[in-house]
């Protein structure tokens, strides 16, 4: 009965996403509290019925109820208890559960943390959330139900969660995705409610900027959290596939990015209002074409799940719904929107514009190369794909351009910059970036790469901008402490982050580059160069795992006569699925990770091995870990709660004088 | 027009322009980095162009994989059940490779041999890479594999 009750929840959930989104809308336009005020109870109320039914799902995963269909494809009596709870995601039907459960939490996060925000537009704001919520769970009752029942034969034993996602990182990855990508519809329903209620002004991009901005760095740390997982999981060392399901998650990322810059914009000067709106229906509507992507089996990707049609026209309906209703809503409202003021061309504005512009060029780039299979097959233009070297032509050169712009906007004042001599640092600092960057290829191994210099001068260039601007800063306060009291955490979120892009663009530039990697043949007793070490093939042993048996390899690594270390790579056969699975050992390190990782036996004791030494690797998440928590830094910034205190005193002075 | 609304213009005039160079530079770009997608009924036919990079799919022909004692070279067929393109490799073959289980490979033609830079294999036993299953309903022998499972 159990599995019934998490089926009930669901509906419950349901039928309140439906109130939520009808029941405050109308009390908007009628003009009545009551039902205005009903708006965040349902949310609430839609959160803890959605948390029931996937409490309900996980413990089918934890007592093993193999009578529901996915546990019983997904789980397996030998599964351990930790990717029993995070085979609840593992797959289609749970990973829409999580995806909705998340997309509640952020409601009761609206709900809870908007004390600032007047009544009626929390409402409009839980309102359209209530009907992207709809549109999640009516597609998961109708067309994937995770509760399904495989009754009155109910299987002993389950067929296993795919062995690709045994493993630590699939716990955290997908919910950090999905933060971000769901985080997104609040940054959509603000602008939507903006629009319905017609007040787009610095206020509402006030109060959207800190929900867009914690939206962006979850999507910043899944994405990350992704690439590191594929690095040492999936990937035989490359961390970047520019595979379409990536991509998916790469094309809103780099929207919300400029969507967080132009929203800067809008509450400061009150500029760019109908653009920013534009923008926030794009990362929305480009998170949903990402779900419609993967879920639809269209394109060629890892991962792709086995799946019917059925999903993929229900989804692209939602997605023609969303971005149809929003974009007529636009067209009705935006053209009110007049824009005060003016800047001139020499101004933070414009800076902030092209940055904008550039960043829209690359997520249309990405997005025309991951649909431009899908477009020619349609045409009948036969199966073709887009390979990597498209997706680096228009990055390289793209993101060189953003550096300069990350560079100098910040140290360019707004609406016009009357002293162009605060540059000179800059530029002083771009030479010496140039000639540090050419140098410093020499220093590392393999041959000389223009790439690599290209990449060490952005870098750096960008750490030394960043680092003057702070200079900057702290003279024009006097102090260090005046400075950091009067910037404003927003401040301190944006250096972090920039600083972050650097170390992600040099970490990136180096493995890119100066990867060595070997591909071998080799038995127990081999010795082979890699780099400055020398590897030595020891010793092949069978060992047995919990749900997998494996051949385990002993390789010492040797710095000339010293032991440096000795590492066991596995390649693992999965009892329950029979699938093979390799586990690279990797020993990390702050300049380089050293890799290695057995590919198949070849006879004669021999295996097919891989090594290489990766520069600078870990670098690349380092960066995105720095970018993401940049962002949590800045919605620290004391002006977003200002708005609250302000209202908490607005009520004193009313209650005062009675 | 009054200064404001020249400013504006002159904005929307420069990012549509932007765009477009980027667009085209893009389409471009795209152009000439694109594979095209043959079955191996097409290689065997000599439809397909030769020294090319092109991607071929189909099934990994049963008892068609050979080795190379003394380095990591390969060689194997790739099948539509009407025709076989023998594939050769040198490198890491992915995990789920299988004879008897479908394959994306990536590489150029060469006097009727294939030799391939990249080998794909599916990720999840029932998932099947539409490449694959194109091949096979191309070559009339999808009921033939989906009839198996």
């Amino acid at each position: 009965m159990f599995a019934e009750f998490g089926h009930f929840a669901l509906v419950t959930a349901f039928a309140i996403a439906i109130c939520q989104s009808v029941i405050p809308l109308y009390g908007y336009f009628t003009q009545q509290d009551t039902l205005i005020a009903t708006a965040k109870p349902l949310a609430l109320l839609q959160g803890f019925a959605l948390a029931v039914s996937f409490a309900v799902l996980m413990h089918g995963f934890l007592v093993h109820d193999f009578s529901i269909s996915y546990v019983a494809n997904n789980s397996n009596l030998d599964l351990p208890w930790y990717f029993r709870l995070s085979a609840v995601w593992g797959a289609h039907e749970g990973s829409l559960l999580l995806w909705a459960l998340i997309l509640a939490v952020w409601g009761v996060a609206v709900s809870l943390f908007s004390r600032g925000l007047p009544d009626e537009m929390a409402s409009l704001v839980l309102s359209v959330l209530g009907m992207i919520g709809i549109g999640f769970i009516a597609f998961m009752l109708f067309t994937s139900n995770p509760f399904e029942r495989l009754l009155p034969f109910a299987p002993a034993n389950g067929q296993d969660l795919n062995p690709l996602l045994q493993d630590p990182g699939l716990i955290f990855h997908p919910p950090m995705l999905y933060m971000g990508y769901v985080g997104l519809s609040v940054a959509y329903a603000f602008a939507m409610a903006a629009l319905i209620a017609g007040r787009l002004d610095a206020t509402w991009a006030r109060w959207s900027r800190p929900w867009t901005t914690i939206a962006w760095s979850f999507l910043t740390f899944g994405i990350a959290l992704g690439s590191w997982w594929a690095y040492y999981e999936l990937g035989w060392g490359g961390w970047w596939f520019w595979d379409p399901v990536e991509n998916a998650s790469l094309i809103p990322w780099l929207v919300a990015t400029a969507l967080m810059h132009s929203l800067a914009v809008t509450e400061k000067r009150g500029l760019f209002r109908s653009w920013t709106v534009l923008l926030a229906i794009a990362a929305f509507s480009l998170s949903l074409l990402g779900t419609f992507l993967v879920r639809s089996g269209v394109l060629t990707s890892v991962h792709a799940f086995a799946n019917d049609p059925e999903r993929g026209v229900f989804i692209l309906g939602f997605l023609i719904v969303v971005i149809g209703g929003s974009l007529t809503l636009y067209a009705i409202r935006a053209a009110a929107v007049s824009e005060p003021g003016r800047f001139g061309w020499l101004s933070r504005e414009s800076w902030l514009l092209f940055n904008n512009l550039i960043l829209t060029v690359m997520a249309i780039s990405v997005l025309l190369g991951t649909l431009y299979p899908l477009l020619v097959d349609s045409l009948g233009g036969g199966k073709v794909s887009v390979g990597p070297p498209f997706f680096n032509a228009v990055f390289v050169p793209l993101t060189a351009i953003l550096v300069s712009f990350m560079v100098f906007g910040p140290l360019t004042s707004w609406q016009q910059m009357k002293d162009t001599r605060q540059y000179r640092p800059l530029i002083v600092a771009g030479l010496v970036s140039v000639i540090a960057g050419l140098v410093w290829p020499t220093q590392m191994l393999g041959a000389y790469s223009i790439a690599s210099a290209l990449g060490t001068v952005l870098a750096l260039w960008l750490v030394l901008g960043t680092a003057i601007d702070i200079r900057q800063r702290i003279l024009e306060y006097g102090s260090v402490r005046v400075m950091s009291r009067k910037v404003g955490a927003g401040f301190f979120g944006m250096w972090t982050a920039h600083i972050g892009v650097a170390v992600t663009i040099f970490g990136v530039a180096m493995v890119e580059n100066h990867t060595e990697h070997r591909d071998l043949r080799m038995g127990p007793g081999d010795v082979q160069a890699l780099g400055p070490y020398e590897v030595r093939f020891m010793q092949l042993e069978k060992i047995q795992g919990p749900n997998y048996a494996a051949d385990r390899a002993t390789f010492e690594v040797w710095e000339g006569t010293r032991l440096y270390q000795a590492v066991m790579p596995e390649k693992r056969v999965y009892n329950a699925s029979q699938m093979v699975m390799t586990e690279a050992a990797i020993d990390p390190g702050f300049t380089r990770d050293l890799y290695i990782a057995l590919g198949e036996p070849l006879g004669d004791g021999d295996w097919a091995v891989r090594l290489s030494i990766k520069p600078f690797i870990d670098w690349i998440w380092a960066g995105s870990f720095l970018m993401g928590f940049g962002g949590i830094v800045a919605i620290t910034d004391r002006r977003y709660r200002r708005v609250r205190a302000r209202k908490a005193s607005l009520i004193e002075d009313r209650v005062a004088p009675a | 027009m009054n200064p404001k609304r020249k400013q504006r213009l002159l904005i929307i005039l420069g990012m549509v322009f932007g765009l477009g160079i980027a667009v085209g530079l893009v389409m471009y770009a795209l152009s000439q980095n694109i594979n095209l997608f043959f079955t191996p009924t097409q290689i065997a036919t000599g439809t397909a162009p030769d020294d090319q990079f092109i991607r071929v799919g189909g099934m990994v022909r049963e008892g068609s994989m050979t080795r190379d004692p003394s380095s990591l070279q390969v060689a194997f067929d790739v099948t539509d059940f009407d025709h076989n393109v023998r594939v050769t490799y040198t490198g890491i073959l992915p995990d789920l490779f299988r004879e008897g289980q479908g394959v994306v490979v990536q590489g150029r033609v060469h006097n009727g041999l294939f030799a391939a830079t990249e080998v794909l294999a599916k990720h999840d036993e029932n998932y099947m890479p539409p490449e694959v299953t194109e091949a096979l309903k191309q070559s009339g022998q999808l009921d033939k594999i989906m009839g198996r499972n």
